[in-house]
């Protein structure tokens, strides 16, 4: 509803002011831009949508496995996380020309790849290992009574423990990875780049805003469709039983 | 009759340097309902993580005459996990000793249904009132078939109705399973209905400062509260106590 109230408005604005199209186009334009072109839009946010589903797993995968490294070895936790808090504050604009030089050029994709990861692994990172940490400590002892196993307490304790914290920065670094993805690809230069980045870039180039607007509305509607997706896996894990999820009683 | 579990002179300091066992000696006899009463900061908790292994001695000894007995523990809190469903949540002890999955829920079924809550198997911890939930982790800590039930103030956080009905439960389960209970409270009333023997503990440092033993609890129901005895051996417990009890109203908690 809102929406179609913003856009309505939007296109009269366009019409009345008589807007020049390179500075604001009309919603109809942009559909028409978008209709026109829209083959090659699609090819783009095909490669940007695969780049960032590959760095956010590897984030999740790594982020995970390490915090699970960190859970076990509090030496290995003080000796490793400033790195991880080095990666996390290194901007990826200063350093994706330096990694574009590393991987090399006819390997831009995987460029691209670990740049976007860089963005998005650190949440993950964080928040898993806080969560492995918060296990009830009576239940841990309840375990230990048991004489389970450290994998026991990790499988049945631990990592359910810390499935609410993940999913929550789950929901932060999806979004994440799509920006590095994004930001990467404008900062890697363009060259053999295809995705929504550089569409942006090139329409922008040739004054074709209404394209750019196109292409720019495609990458919300991804990052929007990521972060709903996300938040359905969250819903789907946790609605039966953590507070977040639990309808109020009234 | 055997003891099943002997303290020797046992001290413990914890690393914040508070002392808080100092020469405790106790023994708990097999088929006993020993109570272990005390004031908060006794170190009653103290003695039964002594017990279950999860702390150990600084001096002196914890034994078992007759080999260390399946243990089955009762937090003050339910200590359930809120993410698994109660019938998995009562079959946790069975799934870490690798039970195969239709003896354990068999297993796990009935200790609920010997805590009156059958039907309940699918119900997450939060779908159950308080007191429900304690009775689920009562009946995990006997899905195990223990010998030796070690409770720490289970029932405190409960209402009166709802405490008095998990006393009668719980004298029913160590009548019918033959268990030995090592039941830890700060009430004094609670400690009187309960056990064969009272363990009188005084704090800083932690010590047993009476033993006293009463009759058997087997078959008492509600009516025992009001009876003379009951009376005589809540005042015999409270006596104990007295002479301890003007010194922790200055300590330091």
């Amino acid at each position: 509803m809102l929406g179609i109230a913003v856009l309505s408005c939007w296109e009269a604005l366009v019409r009345i002011e008589n807007i020049p199209a390179y500075v604001l186009p009309a919603p109809t334009a942009i559909w028409s831009a978008f209709a026109d072109n829209f083959a090659s839009l699609m090819a783009s946010m095909w490669t940007t949508l695969r780049i960032t589903v590959e760095a956010f797993v590897l984030a999740v995968a790594l982020g995970v496995a390490l915090a699970v490294l960190f859970s076990q070895s509090r030496t290995i936790e003080t000796a490793l996380y400033p790195y991880a808090v080095m990666l996390q504050v290194t901007p990826i604009v200063a350093i994706a020309p330096l990694v574009l030089i590393w991987v090399g050029f006819e390997r831009i994709h995987l460029a691209l790849l670990i740049l976007a990861w860089l963005v998005a692994f650190f949440p993950i990172l964080s928040n898993t290992t806080l969560g492995l940490r918060s296990a009830n400590h009576d239940l841990i002892d309840l375990f230990r009574l048991h004489r389970a196993s450290r994998w026991q307490i990790l499988i049945r304790l631990q990592l359910p423990t810390a499935l609410p914290y993940l999913l929550g920065a789950m929901k932060v670094s999806g979004g994440l990875a799509l920006i590095g993805a994004v930001v990467a690809e404008f900062v890697a230069g363009s060259g053999t780049a295809t995705g929504l980045a550089w569409r942006i870039v090139e329409a922008g180039n040739r004054l074709q805003i209404a394209k750019m607007f196109a292409a720019l509305g495609l990458l919300s509607a991804l990052g929007i469709s990521i972060f709903f997706l996300l938040s359905l896996l969250e819903w789907a894990l946790l609605h039966l039983w953590h507070e977040s999820a639990l309808k109020k009683q009234t | 009759m055997s003891a099943l579990v002997t303290l020797t002179g046992v001290s413990k300091t914890f690393e914040n340097g508070t002392r808080a066992l100092a020469g405790v000696d106790l023994s708990v006899n097999a088929g006993e309902f020993v109570s272990l009463v005390g004031p908060s900061g006794c170190g009653k908790s103290t003695v039964l993580r002594l017990i279950a292994g999860l702390i150990q001695p600084d001096d002196g000894a914890v034994a078992f005459p007759g080999g260390r007995p399946e243990i089955g523990f009762v937090f003050q809190e339910p200590t359930l996990m809120p993410w698994a469903r109660t019938l998995d949540n009562v079959r946790l002890p069975l799934d870490l000793v690798g039970m195969d999955r239709a003896r354990a829920n068999e297993r796990a079924a009935r200790a609920l249904t010997s805590l009156g809550l059958a039907g309940f198997e699918r119900a997450f911890p939060r779908e159950l009132s308080g007191g429900m939930r304690m009775r689920v982790s009562v009946a995990r800590a006997i899905a195990a078939e223990p010998k030796l039930l070690l409770m720490d103030e289970p029932f405190a956080a409960l209402d009166e109705f709802t405490r008095q009905a998990l006393n009668d439960d719980l004298l029913k389960l160590w009548d019918d399973e033959q268990l030995t209970v090592l039941f830890v409270t700060h009430s004094v009333y609670e400690s009187a209905y309960l056990s064969s023997r009272v363990a009188v503990m005084t704090p800083r440092p932690g010590r047993i400062a009476a033993d006293v033993a009463l009759s058997s609890p087997r078959g008492r129901d509600s009516g025992y509260r009001l009876t003379p005895e009951f009376s005589a051996a809540a005042g015999q417990i409270t006596t104990s106590l007295r002479g301890f009890i003007g010194r922790t109203s200055s300590a330091r908690h």
